[in-house]
């Protein structure tokens, strides 16, 4: 009886007082939806870049010139390059290599008919594709003879094909990048946009002896692609081209290497630490919105109680115990929190699904990231509720009453 | 004997700033009087009544109702005797603010644990007595001060208790006004028994009274019969 009354009188007081309802639950509706959205975001953004980074193969291993870490001004320029002839010598010497892929890159704008567009031509062989992961959609890849020979012929991404192409076949089609005119012989599935919201379909591939005498005119390779046969064995096959390369590039004992090999297991430790602090600072962005509207339902909590000191009062002088009157703002605070958490979980859910959706990744939703905070605004909703309701109904009646 | 005060004290602060509202006071009503506590702001009147009520505790003395005494019961037990033997109406009125006059009255009742359709038939025939039928659903807003006094006592009433307790009920209402809210205390008095203990220092109003209780810093100084106007209308 005495609930199902102050049930029937918390609904009474939500459509009497809609203000200071929504106010209420709109501090819990924050709280909740703020932190849903950022940590789904965070989430989705690591898992994303987790999976751009295994669809590049766990077995992938790079080797460029110049010492680690010294990318800076001046720093690559010193080294000298590598050239075809390493990246032979890796695949001779290095054992349980699967594919060796030395690339060199440039950029130059790729023009059919009357379209044209803005691209990198990168230059290299067919081993590329397999290291890169890349499939064919139509056509097909580079043959020996044209990678023998340097021929003229070029395989489309899907951004560039789109950009030339619209819907029509491009194979068989010459197009022309500078003053060089290519021959169209596959196109590749896309890969859409990376984590760093590159577009990686944004590219022409053309073989390395091709790049070499027609774009680039030198025998410079800007970085080796190495693929190894499995995964536990890129560490060591790291180490040997390095000790390869120290031999080929005549290093002495103490002298520091002038190139860098990497793993697959480096970047994503790398790339792992960038997400993890970017998660990291999306979950304090929440946790402080859930702080803010748990301070915002505590003050409306506790301005409510003292504003209803007198209501507590009248209810005490005519009949009510002080467990009727508990009652009442107990399940009042449930009833506010409940509707306000709940259309915090849509709210939050909604909103990172319109900004996954807009940047693009998976929205990666957990239970715990919807219960914490749902249990959280309701938890603080409900204390600041009850605590000040039940001292006034301790109160002598008459101090209730009395109360301004 | 229905209400008995037996040397109450009522102390307000502690050490050098103790006041005394109610000094050794000693006050007994019988049922079915209408008495009036009359005296100056500050002379322990109110006091007194919301002792009476149950609403307040005193600091020292015994407080009987019925002939048991009350200064070993909780919060609860206090609220229970006036669930079942006490109506209140307050200077302020008192209402729920944003309510409507049948939900006011309908409220005491729904405290009892009184069915939500004998509740409405209860409330509905409290503000007709009171002179109020058709005027159910508005709310406090839309009533004027007499019109918000009656619905008080209707509340008050709505449980039929044997005492009505009432905190100058006619202190925030014009003449005209006061005298219809008295007419109907004083009613209610003669012919439902109800036994009434109000706070007024309105000597006017005093007149409805059958019983004159005079307040003077925590003392009662004048304790008089007199024949009520009320009765002789």
């Amino acid at each position: 009886m005495i609930v199902w009354n102050a049930i029937h009188e918390t609904f009474r007081q939500l459509r009497r007082n809609p203000l200071r309802s929504a106010l209420t639950m709109l501090g819990i509706l924050i709280g909740v939806a703020a932190v849903i959205a950022m940590i789904s975001l965070g989430r989705g953004a690591a898992a994303r870049v987790g999976s751009d980074l295994s669809g590049l193969g766990q077995n992938l291993l790079f080797v460029v010139p110049g010492a680690p870490g010294a990318h800076g001004p001046g720093g690559p320029r010193e080294a000298p390059p590598f050239d075809e002839s390493d990246a032979r010598a890796i695949a001779r010497e290095v054992p349980g290599v699967a594919a060796v892929a030395p690339t060199v890159t440039s950029s130059g704008v790729a023009v059919y008919a009357a379209n044209e567009r803005r691209t990198t031509v990168t230059g290299s062989t067919d081993d590329y594709f397999q290291v890169m992961s890349w499939h064919v959609k139509s056509g097909r890849i580079f043959d020996e003879a044209e990678q023998r020979s340097g021929a003229a012929v070029c395989v489309l991404g899907q951004t560039v094909r789109h950009a030339l192409f619209g819907s029509i076949d491009p194979v068989g089609a010459t197009i022309r990048v500078g003053n060089v005119s290519l021959r169209v012989v596959g196109v590749l599935a896309p890969k859409g946009t990376s984590t760093f919201g590159q577009d990686q379909d944004d590219f022409i591939i053309v073989p390395l002896a091709t790049h070499q005498r027609r774009i680039s005119g030198t025998h410079d390779v800007a970085a080796i692609f190495v693929s190894a046969r499995t995964q536990q064995e890129s560490s060591r096959i790291r180490s040997d081209i390095q000790l390869l390369m120290r031999d080929r590039r005549h290093l002495h004992l103490g002298e520091d290497d002038d190139f860098t090999v990497r793993d697959m297991k480096e970047i994503q430790a790398m790339v792992g630490s960038i997400t993890g602090v970017l998660t990291q600072l999306l979950a304090a962005i929440a946790a402080i919105s859930l702080l803010v509207g748990g301070i915002g339902i505590m003050n409306i909590m506790l301005v409510a109680v003292s504003e209803r000191t007198r209501e507590i009062g009248i209810r005490l002088a005519i009949g009510a115990l002080g467990r009727d009157v508990l009652a009442q703002f107990l399940i009042e605070a449930v009833v506010l929190s409940a509707i306000g958490g709940v259309v915090g979980i849509l709210l939050g859910l909604g909103g990172a699904y319109v900004i996954t959706n807009k940047l693009h990744i998976p929205l990666a939703i957990d239970p715990i990231i919807i219960a914490v905070p749902f249990l959280f605004s309701a938890a603080v909703g409900v204390i600041f509720g009850f605590f000040p309701a039940r001292k006034a109904a301790r109160l002598n009646p008459i101090d209730a009453l009395r109360h301004e | 004997m229905l209400m008995s005060l037996e040397h109450i004290w009522k102390l307000y602060g502690e050490g050098e700033s103790e006041i005394a509202a109610l000094q050794d006071l000693d006050l007994q009503v019988d049922s079915g009087e209408l008495v009036a506590l009359m005296g100056p702001s500050g002379s322990g009147k109110s006091t007194c009544l919301n002792i009476l009520g149950c609403l307040d505790v005193p600091t020292r003395g015994e407080y009987r109702f019925l002939g048991h005494p009350t200064s070993k019961l909780d919060n609860d037990q206090r609220a229970r005797l006036r669930r079942r033997f006490l109506g209140f109406v307050f200077q302020g009125f008192n209402l729920l603010p944003r309510t409507s006059a049948l939900e006011n009255v309908e409220l005491p009742l729904m405290y009892r644990g009184v069915r939500a359709r004998q509740r409405r038939e209860r409330a509905m025939t409290a503000l007709a007595t009171v002179g109020l039928a058709g005027r159910e659903h508005s709310t406090s807003a839309q009533l004027s001060g007499g019109q918000q006094q009656r619905v008080a006592i209707a509340r008050a009433l709505v449980t039929d208790p044997a005492v009505l307790l009432a905190d100058e009920p006619t202190g925030n209402l014009d003449t005209a006004r006061a005298r219809e809210i008295m007419d109907i205390l004083a009613t209610l008095n003669r012919d439902h028994g109800i036994t009434i203990v109000m706070v007024t220092h309105e000597a006017d109003m005093a007149l409805y009274a059958k019983r004159v209780v005079r307040f003077l810093d925590g003392r009662i100084v004048e304790d008089v019969q007199q024949k009520p106007i009320g009765a002789a209308a």
